[in-house]
């Protein structure tokens, strides 16, 4: 659907977006992950040909955007980052012009606003000048702008940054809603976010592409380490170091909290040598209590720092 | 063009939903009404000489403002990046933007009939130069329009691209005064340049294809060094 080859973006001196190339198919929800200024909004930017690259293509179905910008303007729906939209209109005169512009017949504009007021919840503040809305109905308002005709991508810019936590599951449930039709690219640096909604994530970092692969694929490769938390009662530290250390395949322990007879313990270990078996036959022979016992497996934030730690 | 109409459409309706509008038009009128009937009966003359004599100095001051906020209030709040992503070229939205404020100064000029008619009340007019005066006001205000969006597209402060604006509109009406410092080589074009022999041409009633490709040319190169300016920012 889209093919993104060898993208590259200079601001005079400074290399904003490095030999970038991304493969999008149909129907797919991809994460655009990266720190602030990693690249991300200038990758978008020259995705819906606002700005131009360097060097490097893009296609958008058969279109590229140096021949067919317009083409592609036309099947893509864009919401740059924190909605920026003309204060001193009503939702519903801006939804209108939106419409115009993006040719939807003027029999059926009355219908679809109304469909998209539903769709993104907008339906009461139809009638305010956008200045006066809060941050989360205009963003909703920037992401019915983008879904006026139906495009099939949908390209994100943070769409949900500045928002409340209630805000963000309901964007986060409408971003699903669509992304079972349609293909949606959208950028944020909110990693649960990423791993609540995206097929796949592609992180960036210094303008370079660092991983891009499913989330479950990335923790898998990359998370090759994890943790088993253990919280014990009636136990005495020294002899549970003493006990467990030992046991082969973990490389470290230590003693998270230690509370009138609780004890929350960390063990560091290998994933492929799964230690546990051998740990839970260790602890049965004792008299301590087992209160809890679990694997972790490196989460995308840890994940995500590895990659994109400053060396 | 279709897109180029709907842009246009949209920008003259946001011009009255700020008090932008109506307070340079209730300044245009006043200030061309008091100047034109505090002489008008001193003169005793059923023409509106005064009035289009008046005009090009008015249009220098009011022109920028209606084209301050047309590029620099997008690029401020960054509008333009959601416009530039709607199916539209660059081209679409200037000529848009252009054809807005040309359409707004012509709303502005409508009032100004009631001159015209008060006149030829009062003694017999001679419609000829008014009508020419007419056309004139018009072919300057789009040519100062071009001017006032180029300066827009300069900048994101509505200030500064009004003061430039100003600047530039103000200096093509004024050159011709200021000929006695200018060396001789240089009088020809300078007379060429400035902005009031030619509207006062049209505005006595005689047509001439050097005055009118003079505002033509004026309109052009402020529309194509706005485009220019635009493409830089990509």
């Amino acid at each position: 659907m889209i093919r993104v080859e060898r993208l590259t973006k200079y601001y005079h001196d400074t290399c904003a977006v490095d030999h970038i190339t991304l493969d999008v198919r149909q129907g797919e929800i991809l994460g655009l992950l990266g720190p602030n200024g990693a690249g991300k909004t200038t990758t978008l930017r020259m995705l819906t040909g606002f700005l131009k690259p360097t060097s490097g293509t893009i296609r958008v179905k058969d279109y590229t955007i140096d021949e067919q910008a317009l083409e592609i303007k036309k099947i893509l729906g864009y919401l740059p980052e924190s909605a920026p939209l003309y204060h001193d209109m009503l939702v519903y005169d801006y939804l209108q012009f939106v419409a115009d512009i993006r040719g939807v017949a003027p029999a059926r504009k009355r219908a679809r606003i109304g469909e998209l007021g539903d769709l993104c919840g907008i339906n009461e503040v139809m009638h305010q000048p956008i200045s006066e809305l809060s941050k989360g109905y205009k963003q909703r308002v920037g992401l019915a702008h983008a879904m006026m005709n139906d495009p099939e991508v949908l390209v994100l810019d943070e769409p949900t940054s500045g928002l409340d936590p209630n805000q963000i599951v309901e964007i986060r449930e409408i971003i699903r809603q669509i992304g079972r039709e349609k293909t949606i690219i959208f950028s944020t640096h909110i990693l649960s976010e990423a791993e609540a909604t995206c097929d796949r994530v592609a992180i960036i970092h210094h303008g370079k592409i660092v991983a891009d692969s499913s989330t479950a694929q990335l923790k898998e490769t990359l998370g090759d380490r994890s943790r088993i938390l253990i919280t014990l009662a009636q136990a005495d530290a020294a002899a549970v170091q003493r006990e467990l250390a030992t046991v082969t395949g973990v490389s470290s322990l230590a003693v998270l909290e230690q509370t009138d007879g609780h004890l929350r313990l960390q063990l560091e270990c290998a994933l492929a040598a799964d230690p546990r078996p051998e740990i839970y036959r260790r602890i049965k022979q004792t008299s301590w209590v087992l209160l809890d016992f679990h694997l972790e497996t490196q989460s995308l934030e840890a994940v995500f720092r590895e990659l994109t730690k400053e060396s | 063009m279709r897109q180029a109409l709907r842009i246009c459409r949209k920008e003259f309706q946001a011009y009255f939903l700020s008090p932008i509008a109506y307070i340079v038009i209730a300044i245009f009128l006043l200030v061309t009404g008091w100047f034109f009937f505090s002489t008008f009966f001193l003169l005793n003359q059923a023409s509106l000489r005064n009035f289009f004599g008046l005009l090009p100095t008015v249009f220098a001051f009011v022109t920028p403002a209606v084209t301050m906020r047309l590029f620099a209030e997008e690029l401020s709040i960054g509008s333009y990046e959601t416009l530039l992503t709607l199916p539209v070229t660059n081209r679409d939205v200037i000529a848009g933007k252009f054809l807005a404020s040309c359409a707004f100064i012509t709303a502005m000029l409508v009032p100004t009939l009631a001159y015209p008619v008060t006149v030829s009340l009062l003694g017999s007019l001679d419609w000829g130069p008014v009508a020419g005066g007419y056309l004139g006001a018009l072919l300057l205000g789009a040519a100062f329009s071009a001017i006032g969006l180029l300066a827009s597209a300069l900048t994101r402060n509505q200030i500064v691209a009004f003061i430039v604006g100003m600047a530039i509109c103000f200096g093509l009406t004024l050159v011709d005064q200021m000929l006695f410092f200018v060396p001789r080589a240089l009088l020809g074009t300078l007379t060429y340049l400035a902005v009031d022999s030619h509207f006062q041409n049209i505005a006595k009633g005689i047509l001439d294809t050097r005055d009118i490709v003079y505002f033509l040319s004026l309109g052009f190169i402020g529309l194509y060094g706005t485009s220019l300016v635009l493409k830089a920012k990509h």
